[in-house]
């Protein structure tokens, strides 16, 4: 039965009988989401071994972090991740969305879902899959014997200065598809119209693409770049698969950190500290990202 | 739109309220509990020790025995204890070792935690759970059921701790291991009979036998070091030759009173960094995934691979009479036997179970003499008597036997990473180094002396 339309108010239940329909989901979000999230904060300031009873620090947590050499290079590492996980697979995506949107190939769906596909399969398997690729006898290596580059052939992961690039390009290999389709699909949406405009004032293919594609996808490129960016900080399975923070501790990310003060260490406090910063790491270079995104679109 | 004005003060009012008093309620709360009070004791006249007359009671057990032979074993002696003692009802919870590890500690801080649970014996967790209280000192129990005898000292350590859970290696008992594993040498006879080369019987007789077998072309040794740890065990194999066994005690349970920085852990260090330089090592180890590394040489690459126990049942499957198993050999021939090793994960009594005599009887039913001829049936390596039983002759035969002599000689010593609860990452990570040319054997001493140093001055 329809209720009598109250005139002067929006339509629909009024405002507070909303908020109640918003409550089962707040519950569950704030059970799940943001009472662990208080919680780990609270964590942050105390030593806890998880076992006996917590002692308040204060910052010291905090503090390590910034005195730590290897926390600090843990941050380093993931840093240096977000060109694997993100600068390079926009900038391959761009071009390849844009070879795939020209030339109109045939079968595009096929190599959409080729190129997609590693972010169908878990990153588990992912990692387990190139630890044996990266192994001293494996394919990476057999290939490069197989062409006579014998001298290149070493245990990628055992190196110290290729461990983490290598770790990054299994990285660049799993976003990379991802970005392709979301660009692609950006791309499609783009007017013809303006193809041919540029087209009349004599624009080459590098010219439309500065002219048109690019500033039209800007929306998709900062949604591509934060999902990509948020992966690279968070890795955690990659790694713990692929090295476990080896050779030395010259792969080792602050999500691994983290896993392995809380379950190895027993320094829940520690551990937590790590996340919390992690967590604004991680939003403060989103909002970042989102600034821009956002005003170019409104240019 | 007056009502919209109104209700969004309100709404908002009870946000800030609700996330205000959840602020409280978690500022009000320490984590953690406050388990001050040591577990009540029992003493050893007032131990009943036949099962039988404990009543009905249930207990809840906790294993990791989920693979091939250990699930085999376990299953064995869990249904020969219910024929055996019907009254005692056992229910039981396996998980994997990474899985049990994980839980643990949250089941241990519960309410109702389980009754007898198989705690890894690492300063990390069991010496955690000590000195928070969790589990029971099993002396009593020792003295009423003999455990003592049962157990030598070199076996008993690894699950001992001092009250207050600072002491590892010695105090109160806090567990019984049912397995034993030692650290030594694997051999293929066949390579070495190629290279005319007699399995050796001093360590000057294994190191001339490298330089023969590298001189033939292939590096005799093999080493997977993708995951750091597999590199601690060649070190502590090498250490072993350098070093007293008191010390490298000392050092591995991370007590006060030695130092890294002697010319013996120099010494071994430098050994190791004249292996790699030498080339006796597999190229690439740093990169090698360990299961492949043994794989590999069970199907004929390399001549050595320096290794646990943990892999007989693999190898004797996959290479039959062709390997063998020698503890890492002395400075002569009948020198005293002295390797890496330890037990299997012990099992311990909650303090907070309400059957801690049902739990010690359990734990003398899956360790007892007949059990240990179990385990030996199932293709375990049992922890006691271990040279008393009958095994198929070869390799089986030979980790038996290397296992028994090193035991009775003592010569039984502790992982290295047992050292501080850091120390499994920072000698990982600094043998990778050392193995890499990345630091010399001086700053890995030092390196390691920071670690232990720092952790045995604030333990006190």
């Amino acid at each position: 039965m329809p209720s009598p339309r109250r005139t002067g108010s929006p339509p629909g239940e009024p405002r507070r009988i909303a908020y109640l329909y918003l409550l089962p989901g707040f519950v569950v979000y704030a059970a799940f989401l943001l009472y662990p999230l208080l919680r780990a904060v609270q964590l942050s300031f105390y030593d806890w071994d998880g076992l006996t009873l917590g002692r308040w620090i204060g910052l010291d947590n905090y503090r390590e972090i910034v005195s730590d050499e290897s926390l600090r290079s843990a941050f380093g590492h993931a840093l240096i991740l977000i060109v694997f996980f993100a600068v390079v697979p926009v900038c391959v995506g761009l071009l390849l969305a844009s070879i795939l949107n020209r030339a109109k190939v045939r079968g595009l769906p096929f190599f959409r879902t080729v190129v997609f596909l590693p972010q169908v399969v878990a990153m588990v398997v992912v990692a387990v899959a190139w630890r044996r690729i990266y192994a001293p006898d494996g394919s990476l290596n057999e290939l490069l014997g197989a062409l006579g580059l014998d001298s290149l052939q070493r245990g990628w992961l055992g190196d110290y200065a290729l461990a983490l690039p290598a770790v990054g390009f299994v990285g660049t290999w799993f976003e990379t598809g991802l970005v392709t389709v979301l660009l692609l699909a950006g791309m499609s949406r783009i007017s013809g119209d303006l193809y041919e405009a540029a087209r009349l004032d004599g624009a080459g293919p590098v010219r439309e693409f500065f002219a048109v594609t690019l500033p039209s996808v800007r929306g998709e490129i900062a949604v591509a770049s934060t999902l990509t960016v948020i992966a690279a900080l968070r890795t955690f399975d990659l790694v713990y698969v692929t090295t476990g923070g080896g050779p030395g501790n010259s792969t080792s990310v602050p999500s691994y950190e983290v896993y392995h003060r809380a379950f190895e260490l027993g320094r829940v406090g520690s551990a937590a500290a790590v996340g919390v910063t992690l967590t604004l790491v991680i939003l403060a270079i989103s909002l970042v990202i989102n600034r821009i995104g956002d005003r170019d679109t409104a240019q | 739109m007056i009502r919209s004005s109104r209700s969004k003060p309100t709404a908002r009012l009870a946000l800030t309220a609700g996330v205000l008093s959840l602020v409280t309620a978690l500022a009000a709360c320490t984590p953690g509990s406050d388990t001050s009070a040591p577990p009540p004791q029992a003493t050893a006249s007032s131990v009943q020790t036949d099962a039988a007359k404990l009543g009905d009671v249930t207990l809840l057990v906790w294993d990791q025995e989920v693979r091939g032979g250990q699930a085999a074993q376990m299953t064995a002696l869990n249904t020969a204890f219910q024929a055996k003692y019907p009254n005692i009802k056992l229910k039981r919870v396996s998980r994997s070792f990474d899985d049990l590890k994980t839980t643990l500690r949250l089941a241990l801080s519960g309410n109702e935690p389980p009754d007898v649970v198989e705690a890894n014996n690492g300063r990390s967790d069991m010496g955690e759970f000590v000195k928070a209280n969790q589990l029971v000192p099993l002396d009593p129990y020792a003295a009423a059921y003999g455990w003592d005898k049962r157990y030598p000292e070199s076996v008993r350590q690894y699950s001992s701790y001092s009250a207050d859970g600072k002491t590892f290696g010695q105090g109160n008992l806090y567990g019984l291991p049912q397995v034993g594993e030692i650290v030594g040498i694997y051999y293929s006879k066949k390579k070495l009979a190629a290279a005319g080369v007699q399995p050796p019987m001093t360590w000057d007789e294994f190191q001339s036998s490298l330089a023969t077998l590298k001189a033939k072309g292939e590096p005799p040794l093999v080493l997977g070091n993708l995951e750091k740890w597999p590199a601690i065990h060649v070190f502590g194999t090498v250490q072993g030759r350098t070093t007293s066994a008191d010390t490298i005690k000392q050092l591995a349970f991370g007590r006060k009173g030695a130092t890294w920085k002697t010319p013996e852990n120099l010494k071994a260090a430098q050994t190791l960094t004249d292996w790699v330089g030498k080339g006796y090592f597999n190229q690439g180890f740093n990169g090698q995934d360990y299961d492949p590394a043994w794989q590999g040489f069970s199907k004929g690459k390399g001549t050595y691979l320096i290794a646990g126990t943990w892999l007989q049942a693999d190898l004797g499957k996959a290479m039959g009479d062709d390997v063998g198993f020698i503890v890492p050999p002395g400075a002569s021939a009948d020198a005293k036997p002295l390797a890496t090793g330890g037990t299997g994960l012990p099992f311990a009594i909650t303090a907070k179970s309400k059957h801690p005599e049902a739990a010690a009887a359990y734990l003398n039913f899956i360790t007892s003499q007949d059990a240990m001829a179990t385990l030996a049936k199932t293709g375990n390596l049992p922890v006691a008597d271990t040279a008393t039983q009958h095994v198929s002759p070869g390799l089986q035969q030979d980790v038996f036997n290397a296992f028994g002599k090193t035991v009775q000689a003592g010569g039984l010593v502790p992982y290295l990473d047992y050292a501080t609860p850091t120390m499994y990452d920072t000698i990982g990570a600094a043998l990778q180094d050392l193995l890499a040319g990345k630091t010399t054997p001086d700053q890995f001493v030092d390196r390691l002396e920071k670690d232990y140093g720092a952790f045995a001055a604030k333990n006190g």
